[in-house]
């Protein structure tokens, strides 16, 4: 059939435009890409769930569970938010300064504002993806309850967009070499992970610094993942945790659609 | 100031001409005037290993009660745990250093090519590099091991002996890493180094005994260079004095050796062409 030229095409379908083009980059990539979404938190599965887990005793901590089961849906939202902040800072500033594709993109009848709905949904996509891989070999382990590991996939989609939006706006305003994403690695995201109750209650972090886990997104994820599949986590609560969350993937998108207008849009 | 014509040593007599001209310092000399800007880049890599003995001594140590120390007799997590996160962050910086800044180097910012159109050889940049690597990893592992001492996690006076078998550790990655490194082509490989230095860190009885494992994988694991400094450290730093204690430090000189050997080599190869 042939389709005659000149015609804008839709909002969503521009979007996906984008997503077409990131996949294609992927298809031939992936292989380099195999470690840091799918393989390390497998690692980090055996060497803390199995290996480590072997010498803790499963108490009031793990809220009576094997320390396998109790970490294992935190560890894929855990794994979820690196994947999505590491989406999220070179590539989106690399795409603004170095391969300069999102200034190709937007030469074409594409907004900004398409093109960062387009890179959210390859981030949701790309985390989909990683976390049903995990779901599955963690299955083979034995390390889900039940049926709700599959709800874990969504926290850790939905905890990742969450960590990606604002991490977007970050890098979208940055304009020196990405020299400040290092800070961003080694004083949010690396703490986070360790603090934000993936390994161990946060009731164990002095209440003067409690509230630090209390603000970071993998937190309030973490709730979720294991309310879904573990319980204990009060209704209410829950709701609170994705208000949270929500509120924070609104503002993150807010800023970042405002940088992308000011960077592309002369 | 260098004098050009000074006299030649026994080194510089027996070595191929143009490979090494006793400059290596001057490398370093760069890195320390690169790295004044940057210094919060360099301050930073501190806190790394500082926020894990923190996790480990408020959350994961308290899910734990007391595990086998190297001597037999039981210890805290904690202080199991604190030399072998010396060993594999002294790992992690050399192999950080060695390879992504050396990439960078090498393939964008031609540095190394710079140096060699003046009397600078390729085994002084690859010497130069990898004393940086080891320089900056002594800092780091002095700092951690102040750290220890106020966590009154030291128990024996050996355990001084932590920052040189540390600086070890880092020389002997840094020298692999940068070996490595020359065979990269593009910035997305590097997550194959990270495939050979995460599991390493996550299985070389880092966190848990090595009895954990069955039979065949102890064997495999015992394979690991970082295993070697994970057990050579702790057994100083409990002051479990044994002599397969000989048997690691064999090791890891004999990596470091042939890592200048290889990196040297590919550096030959690949910039005097």
């Amino acid at each position: 059939m042939v389709v005659s030229t000149g015609r804008v095409v839709g909002s969503w379908r521009a979007a996906w435009l984008r997503v077409e083009g990131s996949w294609a980059w992927y298809r031939r990539y992936w292989k380099s890409n195999l470690y840091s979404s799918g393989l390390q938190p497998l690692l980090f599965l055996v060497a803390m769930g199995l290996g480590f887990g072997s010498q803790v005793k499963a108490g009031p901590a793990t809220g009576g569970l094997s320390y396998l089961q109790y970490i294992a849906p935190a560890l894929l939202v855990s794994a979820a938010m690196q994947n999505a902040v590491g989406e999220s800072t070179y590539p989106v500033l690399s795409g603004f300064k170095w391969q300069k594709d999102y200034l190709a993109v937007t030469a074409t009848p594409v907004t900004p504002g398409q093109l960062l709905g387009g890179h959210f949904t390859w981030v949701a996509l790309r985390l989909l993806l990683s976390g049903s891989v995990y779901a599955l070999i963690a299955l083979a382990f034995g390390a889900w309850l039940d049926a709700g590991a599959i709800l874990v996939v969504f926290v850790g989609v939905f905890t990742g967009l969450a960590c990606a939006a604002p991490v977007t706006a970050f890098a979208a305003s940055t304009y020196d070499e990405g020299v400040r994403f290092n800070s961003l690695f080694r004083f949010v995201v690396m703490p986070m992970t360790l603090f934000a109750g993936t390994f161990f209650p946060i009731g164990q972090i002095p209440l003067a610094l409690r509230w630090l886990a209390w603000i970071s997104p993998l937190w309030h994820g973490n709730q979720l993942a294991r309310g879904v599949t573990l319980g204990g986590v009060a209704p209410i609560a829950m709701v609170g945790h994705l208000a949270f969350l929500a509120a924070l993937l609104a503002a993150g998108a807010f800023f970042a659609h405002k940088s992308f207008y000011r960077r592309l849009v002369v | 100031m260098t004098v050009l014509h000074q006299r030649p040593g026994l080194l510089l007599r027996i070595l191929p001409p143009g490979l090494y001209a006793g400059r290596a310092s001057k490398l370093v000399e760069r890195s320390v005037l690169a790295y004044s800007r940057m210094w919060l880049v360099f301050v930073s890599g501190v806190f790394e290993p500082l926020f894990y003995l923190v996790a480990f001594q408020i959350g994961f140590g308290r899910l734990v009660d007391e595990v086998t120390g190297p001597d037999g007799r039981p210890m805290s997590y904690v202080a199991f745990v604190a030399p072998a996160l010396l060993a594999s962050s002294a790992m992690n910086g050399a192999i950080f250093d060695s390879t992504f800044n050396v990439f960078f180097k090498f393939r964008y910012a031609k540095t190394y090519e710079a140096m060699l159109a003046t009397p600078i050889g390729p085994l002084d940049i690859a010497v130069g590099e990898i004393s940086w690597a080891v320089l900056r990893g002594g800092i780091y592992a002095v700092a951690f091991f102040g750290v220890m001492l106020a966590m009154g996690l030291v128990a024996s006076p050996w355990a001084v002996l932590l920052i040189p078998i540390a600086l070890l550790v880092a020389f002997a990655f840094a020298a692999i890493g940068m070996a490595c490194a020359t065979f990269l082509r593009s910035p997305s490989q590097f997550d194959f180094i990270q495939l050979a230095v995460m599991p390493m860190f996550l299985f070389s009885t880092t966190f848990y005994p090595l009895t954990v494992y069955p039979g065949p994988i102890r064997v495999l694991v015992q394979c690991f260079p970082l295993y070697h400094g994970v057990e050579l450290m702790r057994e100083l730093s409990v002051g479990a004095l044994n002599p397969g204690m000989l048997g690691h430090l064999a090791y890891l000189v004999a990596l470091a050796v042939f890592g200048v050997w290889a990196a040297a080599r590919r550096l030959t190869h690949l910039l005097l062409r």
